[in-house]
């Protein structure tokens, strides 16, 4: 029927109706293109900033010439490289994230195998747990975590600020899904041959579930590299340890307020996210969907 | 038998770095932290390494005499006035780019990128929005739509600051929300649409007919989960407003932050039992999301 309509529509049409259906399609991009620049004009105009060449004179604030920079460099971004220290703040976003990554896939993973593999008393209460925490409002969580972070002598370190946030409900989630739809046959064979149960979860699940794996990293490399209160929290003792998020806002209260040097420190902060994004923003797409269907 | 045992033991001991450290940062400060609320804590007491003093309701007390803590609470239930905005424009949104018109890919992937912006890089574009000589001003100045008494910092005047703020809210928000809508459309079987099509009724009556009620359950999760950000919204206001001016942006986590950690007179006692009543209101605001979609659906049907 639908097969009917779509092919002797158009044919049965007079030619009014398809203009009128060209000016709907225009009348669609003109509002998707609005809503374009609603998402993306900061970035647009960030990046113009962090290109203009700010000897050649002029503000921010001149519109719409600083919208579209006369003379182009590549200056503020080593400027602000070299007179920030961003190299620093680079490194320290680069140790927390990584350290974040590593520890977010280990637990989830160990955590995930028995839950969707193994029967043991307790399994239906650790779920429910689990789930629990997706549910319960913590809003004086970051107050006891940080006097327990003190005690521990982790307070101002930046295993302080990945320790708490590795073991999570969504992690232990996906991989738990991702190990279910591993054949049992395959388990059962690696078990006559006398493998132990690490070397199954080594060798033969978590190959087969990289797919999920490199899901749960990319998630967690965004939330993590952006992450701004907690690790704010954690390192106001420690302002060298601190990642690119919180330095970022750091130099914008500085004495030497710099406009085009601020924006190239943006811009190398949004770098690793936005690629990571491009590459794989399928992947990120159909992992928010899941949640819905 | 034995095989069981082995197998038990060994679930724990895989299961053992996950529970240890959900027991350690997630239930053991949430149990803590409500004690904590009915509790003297901090400043010199915590100081000298004093154990908290039990005293009963007398932080609640203190927090119903505090105008702070009331402008913050107002503010905070204000602020869910973004949640019928961002679930109404993201659902919009996500009918406007579910086709498969030419470029349509292109579109989703680009409204999406402020999702997966930090908070901190939306606090240095968006300044420089709201500047007095910003972006915003300049537009408006264009359009001759400039507000009586010309071009002023949005994020400085106690009247635009708290919509100034609430707006970045739903600029990183409405990609995310879009996407879910659109995958809840995708669920539509499109035999329904053109049924509709074909008995003559107008692309508003197939919304609100056809998409509203079987888009229900992805209706109630979305704002559920806006509802709850809306009155948690902390990072936001620190890092455009820090509260301020004159308290207009000032929200009821920022107190709880505010309370524990600033200056030498740190409260944990106070910011806990704040922290407290934020929770009581979030879960009371999930009943009523819960009740308010079932009882509508329950007319619908």
């Amino acid at each position: 029927m639908s097969a009917v309509s779509r092919t002797a529509v158009p044919r049965a049409l007079p030619r009014r109706r398809t203009r009128t259906r060209a000016a709907r399609h225009l009348g669609r991009y003109v509002l998707l293109v609005l809503i374009l620049l609603f998402a993306v004009f900061p970035f647009l105009w960030t990046l113009a900033i962090a290109l203009t060449d700010k000897r050649a004179g002029g503000s921010i604030y001149d519109f719409p010439a600083s919208l579209f920079p006369r003379a182009l460099t590549l200056n503020n971004f080593q400027q602000v490289y070299q007179t920030f220290g961003l190299g620093q703040y680079v490194w320290n976003s680069i140790s927390i994230t990584a350290m974040t990554i590593v520890g977010t896939l280990v637990v989830s993973a160990l955590a995930a195998y028995p839950l969707a593999r193994f029967r043991f008393p307790g399994r239906n209460l650790i779920f429910a747990v689990i789930v629990a925490t997706l549910v319960l409002p913590g809003e004086t969580t970051f107050i006891v975590n940080t006097l327990t972070l003190q005690k521990l002598h982790l307070l101002g370190t930046h295993l302080g600020v990945v320790i708490p946030t590795i073991a999570g409900a969504f992690g232990i989630f996906l991989m738990r899904q991702a190990f279910l739809a591993i054949p049992q046959s395959l388990l059962e064979a690696a078990r006559l041959d006398g493998a132990n149960e690490l070397t199954i979860l080594t060798r033969i699940m978590l190959p087969l579930t990289r797919p999920s794996l490199a899901a749960l990293g990319i998630f967690t490399l965004v939330g993590s590299w952006n992450a701004y209160f907690w690790p704010m929290l954690v390192l106001s003792a420690a302002p060298d340890k601190v990642p690119l998020s919180v330095a970022v806002l750091k130099l914008k209260g500085q004495f030497n307020y710099d406009p085009f040097n601020i924006a190239a420190g943006s811009l190398i902060m949004m770098l690793p996210v936005l690629l990571v994004f491009l590459l794989a923003q399928r992947l990120f797409m159909r992992g928010m969907e899941g949640a819905v269907k | 038998m034995r095989a069981n045992w082995r197998q038990t033991l060994l679930s724990y001991t895989f299961l053992a770095p996950a529970l240890i450290l959900l027991v350690v940062f997630t239930f053991y400060p949430l149990a803590y932290g409500s004690y904590l609320g009915f509790t003297e804590y901090g400043g010199a007491r915590f100081a000298q390494g004093q154990p908290p003093r039990w005293v009963g309701l007398e932080n609640f007390r203190t927090l119903w005499a505090d105008d702070l803590f009331r402008t913050s609470l107002l503010n905070s239930v204000k602020y869910l006035l973004v949640v019928p905005a961002l679930q109404l424009a993201s659902l919009a949104v996500a009918s406007l780019v579910n086709n498969s018109l030419p470029g349509m890919a292109f579109f989703r992937a680009a409204y999406y990128v402020p999702v997966v912006t930090s908070i901190s890089l939306a606090a240095v574009m968006w300044e420089w929005v709201y500047n007095k000589d910003g972006t915003l001003n300049w537009v408006l100045g264009f359009l001759h739509l400039l507000p009586a008494g010309g071009a002023f910092g949005w994020l400085n005047n106690e009247n635009t600051a708290f919509w100034a703020v609430m707006l970045v809210t739903f600029w990183r928000g409405f990609g995310y929300y879009m996407v879910l809508y659109l995958a809840g459309l995708q669920n539509i079987p499109s035999e329904l649409e053109e049924a509709a099509v074909l008995d003559g009724a107008s692309a508003w009556q197939r919304f609100w007919r056809i998409t509203v009620p079987l888009m229900r359950p992805t209706i109630l999760l979305c704002s559920l989960l806006s509802t709850i950000a809306a009155l948690r919204v902390l990072e936001e206001v620190l890092v455009l407003t820090n509260g301020g001016p004159l308290n207009s942006t000032y929200t009821a986590l920022m107190y709880v932050y505010f309370k524990a950690f600033q200056g030498f007179n740190f409260d944990y006692g106070l910011a806990s039992a704040a922290g407290l009543v934020v929770a009581v209101v979030a879960l009371a605001l999930s009943v009523v999301n819960f009740r308010l979609f079932r009882d509508s659906s329950g007319e619908g049907g």
